[in-house]
């Protein structure tokens, strides 16, 4: 087969474009995400922003536009329903989260709407636009700079947030801040991956190189590394096999996760990497 | 000498309950060491919590002189996560205010130097999850010291140590004050409080506060643990007394 094949075709050059630049900065961003344990939040806001998606789709506007006010809308949805101490906030956020995707499903199967679901849920990398190059190199550059400049804050506030707090660091701030490059990322890369299945390229890299990594920079570069690697994947296996293309990346993405979690576990990572997660004082 | 901690007429709460502490009220010079003796749930973390301003008192007031270097109790670490020992030490440089840049060499050589006090410069490079409880509290430790403030909260730092750490970090207190520094230490040993220039006994609300001889009698010990107190020895003179705490375990 000819591996170049793919890049004379300026659709499969864009796609393969949009999945690195996606997947450096995702999988860098993900392995905190996974970190500070906001994998099942971000699966929800990922969801969660489907009617916002349909929207912008409906009205004929950028599907960036409606990437973003679907997760703001989904963000305020999951935390008013949250609120309700008798329901707990995982029940109160799954029916949340149930009820956009299934309200977004609604707006988007009436009889006039343009039958681009399938797109909005499952993604197509292999229709992106240069719109969204843009948004995709743009999310790169600035949410990497952010991640670099948080970089120390995070650390200090992921051993220890009390810690943290004691040396002058807001860990509250850190983690909006987080949320906040999280919901950028998403309403981006919602864009090539879809909604269901764009929450692969943040989370899947950190579970395929966690414990494999002796420093959290090294984590970050390691799993954006394992994300443009598994989905430039991902795109050629859809070339050659002539299968959906956000659905073989999702799929490699998550083979590389799957591969990472069953290596061998460095040793230095396996001391105290079981649960539980927080020291005891010996009794 | 002017005070470096002040506590007046304090009250604190979580959320909108119970006061979890109150009528907590005193002042500690400079330069000098306060342990902070109490049950728990007695208020010792409350207390410290007050003063590092993550808790904001329901009534009264505290004052402490700058920002006090504080060390949690450990249980609240995370063990999972990929950082060295000297990562961890170099941390205590965070204080600087200037988070978003990279450590300067200058913060390398305080991480290390901290380390070197507390006995760990050999183990600078091990992860941190992977050192005994004992190691992983000086580390902390060695954090608290990389701030260098002049005033700093240990919560309960010799709970579950082994003796060469318990050694270890107790001669780093003395070191500590005669740099002329402010200490606060809360702990379960009562019969180290006598080390300390004053002792603070906390069982929700105040009980004493004073000199070790003043404080440490057989009332106010009683007043503050209840029946985990067992005194070994008291000379009947209604002054100080020694004793140890039993944990009672409440099924």
């Amino acid at each position: 087969m000819d591996l170049l094949e793919p890049l004379q075709s300026g659709i499969e050059r864009r796609a393969l474009l949009e999945v690195a630049l996606l997947g450096g900065f995702c999988g860098a961003l993900g392995y905190w995400i996974a970190t500070f344990r906001l994998s099942y939040p971000a699966e929800s806001l990922a969801h969660g922003l489907l009617p916002g998606l349909v929207l912008a789709a409906l009205a004929g506007l950028p599907l960036l536009l409606g990437g973003v006010v679907g997760v703001a809308a989904a963000a305020l949805v999951i935390a008013l329903a949250g609120r309700d101490p008798r329901v707990g906030s995982d029940t109160a956020t799954a029916v949340a989260v149930t009820g956009l995707l299934g309200f977004g499903g609604l707006l988007a199967l009436s009889p006039d709407a343009p039958a681009r679901l399938e797109e909005l849920l499952f993604g197509n990398p292999l229709g992106v636009s240069d719109g969204d190059l843009i948004a995709a190199a743009v999310l790169a550059l600035l949410g990497c700079a952010a991640l670099v400049g948080l970089h120390r804050a995070l650390g200090a506030v992921a051993l220890d947030a009390d810690g943290a707090r004691a040396l002058g660091i807001r860990p509250t701030a850190v983690r909006i801040a987080l949320l906040g490059l999280l919901a950028a990322a998403l309403a981006v890369a919602v864009q090539g991956l879809g909604s269901l299945l764009v929450l692969a390229i943040l989370v899947a890299p950190a579970v395929a190189v966690r414990g494999h990594v002796s420093s959290p920079g090294r984590a970050m570069v390691a799993a954006g590394a394992t994300a443009v690697v598994a989905g430039i994947a991902g795109i050629y296996a859809s070339h050659l096999l002539g299968t959906a293309a956000g659905a073989s990346v999702a799929l490699t993405l998550c083979v590389a996760a799957a591969i990472g979690a069953g290596l061998p576990v460095r040793q230095a990572a396996r001391n105290g990497g079981s649960p539980p997660l927080r020291s005891r004082a010996s009794q | 000498m002017t005070a470096a901690v002040t506590a007046s007429t304090l009250v604190v709460a979580y959320g909108g309950g119970a006061p979890a502490l109150e009528g907590v009220d005193f002042s500690l010079p400079a330069g000098s060491s306060l342990c902070v003796l109490g049950p728990n749930g007695g208020g010792k973390t409350t207390l410290f919590r007050a003063l590092t301003g993550e808790l904001t008192p329901l009534r009264g007031s505290v004052h402490v002189d700058e920002r006090p270097a504080y060390l949690a109790q450990t249980e609240r670490t995370r063990l999972d996560f990929p950082v060295s020992a000297l990562d961890v030490a170099l941390m205590g440089s965070l204080a600087n205010g200037r988070w978003w840049l990279p450590a300067r060499r200058s913060d390398r050589a305080a991480a290390r130097g901290a380390l070197a006090r507390v006995g760990l410069d050999d183990r600078a490079d091990v992860r941190f999850g992977e050192l005994s409880g004992g190691q992983r509290q000086r580390v902390l430790l060695a954090r608290a010291l990389v701030q260098d403030a002049s005033v700093l909260l240990l919560d309960e730092p010799l709970a579950g140590v082994d003796p060469a750490s318990g050694e270890r970090i107790e001669a780093l207190f003395r070191e500590l004050r005669d740099e002329g520094r402010t200490l606060l230490v809360s702990t379960h040993d009562v019969d180290s409080a006598r080390a300390f220039d004053r002792v603070l006994c906390l069982n929700q609300r105040q009980i004493a506060f004073g000199n070790p001889s003043t404080a440490l009698t057989r009332a106010a010990l009683e007043r503050t643990y209840g029946d985990e107190i067992v005194v070994l020895a008291d000379d009947g003179s209604g002054g100080p007394v020694r004793a140890v705490t039993v944990q009672h375990h409440h099924h």
